[in-house]
């Protein structure tokens, strides 16, 4: 009854601050709307019993927010904030895509058969999340670390890159 | 002694329990009487520990600091904040409203929930949560959105620096920050504080971690945007910075949440590196609270002894000396526990 309650509650706050998200025409208030959904999103994960990714959600995505407003002040070539994050007039071709997307959806999550998982969960998660990214899964999560690296040196190359042509 | 907070505890949990409640029912109202007793604590400290920075800032400056209120002038700053909330609360006719008041009511969030696992002695902490040191470092990093806002919903072009310089800053400092604990819980094998603790029982970390208990004391002056790091409200070039625009009981909030953010570094500190509640004689929570006290008067010594240091020398600092020196402190403490493995195993230790 209880994770019931909690989870109808946390999912109001979710939908709804992901809809004020979508809705805000300034880029500042969707940017911390959603970081307020990312909120949500780590108490859904600690209904869950994974009170690990819960942080490391609130570390990573809801700390990075706030590097996103800056980024997006920063990006915004129009004179009045106010006005940043503007809709478009595709409304026909938009319904279309949600719907479908709702439509399909929904019909996976209701004709799929779940399964439900008779492992207890574990008193400590950290532990064994160590354990499979360090042994069983060492090598994508190496891989992970060096695609990232690849991304972050691209990213100075470009951005040194516009400086030289001075 | 020792147990004096547990037993009052127990004797509340008695009385609560006695009203023929649920399990979870008194679970939960204990979690609150706790957390309401933090917050007293915290709050209280607070309004000693600006009483305190004043007379430490007066003493190093060769003058007396406030001494009219009260004996030594220990209730300065009681009416400081009476002052300040009988004030007219301004809010800019520009402001991004929403975003303005939003961040003068959640800054203190993150700081209490900080305080919310942290052990004060044995058995004293709110929540013993697993992952206690990462749940920390996970809440911690929401002040810096939080700033950000009050930055922005100024909308004023010194609160605005203000705000970018704290997000430049915090999110690069909290790396070697991070990185700094990583020696500790490699030691220890734990996320949990109370165990990190309970590791300390013989020898203190700062003993076997000293290099990244620097690095600890210089990344978290600059998470807390205290002096030399103080650049998100430079005073000589920005006003006050991200709070310039606040005032009243909105501007009391950032006043005292920066006092709260050095307290809760001191008690990290003092949890991580410096033994928590153990030490000789006294009970466990006085020991805490002087080693606790000793951190924050460091951190006051630091701030009133180094000249603010310049933005571009700052970042500089943080990637091209913190973080390596940081990242081979991992490296060596790594290689240090596989040498006394393995130097156990074939019996010469």
């Amino acid at each position: 009854m209880m994770p019931t309650i909690v989870f109808g509650v946390l999912s109001v706050i979710i939908i709804g601050f992901a809809l004020a998200m979508v809705l805000s025409k300034n880029l500042v208030h969707s940017a911390i709307f959603m970081a307020a959904t990312f909120v949500g999103v780590a108490g859904i994960y600690l209904t869950l019993s994974a009170g690990f990714l819960a942080a490391v959600q609130i570390l990573i995505y809801v700390g990075a927010i706030s590097i996103l407003m800056v980024f997006g002040v920063m990006l915004t070539r129009r004179g009045d904030i106010s006005a940043s994050n503007l809709f478009n007039k595709r409304i026909i071709s938009g319904v279309v895509v949600s719907a479908a997307l709702f439509i399909i959806l929904g019909r996976l999550i209701l004709t799929s058969e779940w399964f439900p998982s008779s492992f207890s969960v574990p008193e400590s998660t950290v532990g064994p999340i160590a354990d499979l990214m360090m042994n069983a899964y060492v090598i994508p999560f190496e891989t992970a670390a060096l695609i990232l690296l690849a991304a972050m040196v691209g990213a100075i190359i470009l951005a040194k890159g516009a400086r030289r042509t001075r | 002694m020792d147990n004096i907070f547990i037993n009052i505890a127990g004797w509340i949990r008695d009385f609560i329990a006695g009203f023929g409640l649920s399990e979870g029912l008194v679970y939960l109202a204990m979690v609150l009487v706790k957390f309401v007793a933090v917050l007293v604590f915290v709050l209280l400290n607070v309004v000693f520990l600006v009483y305190m920075e004043r007379r430490v800032a007066g003493f190093f400056q060769e003058r007396l600091g406030p001494n009219r209120v009260g004996p030594q002038g220990i209730f300065q700053l009681v009416m400081d904040i009476l002052k300040l909330l009988s004030k007219e609360d301004i809010v800019p006719a520009g402001a991004d409203k929403l975003v303005y008041k939003t961040a003068a009511y959640v800054i203190f969030v993150p700081t209490m929930l900080v305080y919310m696992v942290i052990p004060f002695g044995k058995g004293m902490n709110v929540i013993d949560l697993n992952m206690g040191l990462f749940y920390i470092l996970a809440v911690s990093s929401l002040t810096t959105l939080i700033i950000f806002m009050a930055g922005w919903g100024s909308r004023n072009k010194y609160s605005l620096i203000g705000g970018m310089r704290a997000v430049a800053q915090m999110v690069s400092y909290e790396i070697p920050f991070v990185f700094s604990f990583l020696g500790v819980i490699m030691l220890t094998g734990s996320l949990k504080l109370s165990t990190i603790v309970e590791a300390q029982q013989d020898v203190w970390f700062i003993v076997l971690q000293p290099i990244a208990f620097i690095i600890f004391l210089i990344a978290g002056n600059a998470e807390i945007n205290r002096g030399p790091f103080d650049l998100p409200e430079g005073e000589q070039e920005l006003v006050a910075g991200y709070h310039t625009e606040y005032t009243a009981g909105r501007f009391a909030m950032f006043y005292m949440a920066e006092y709260a953010n050095l307290l809760a570094m001191a008690a990290i500190g003092t949890t991580v590196f410096l033994g928590g509640w153990h030490g000789p004689w006294l009970p466990g929570w006085l020991w805490f609270f002087i080693k606790m006290y000793i951190l924050v008067f460091g951190q006051m010594w630091v701030r009133w002894t180094f000249p603010r240091i310049r933005i571009d020398h700052m970042m500089h600092f943080n990637w091209k000396v913190l973080l390596p020196i940081s990242l081979a402190n991992i490296l060596v403490t790594g290689i240090g526990i596989k040498a006394y493995e393995m130097l156990r195993t074939m019996g010469w230790w």
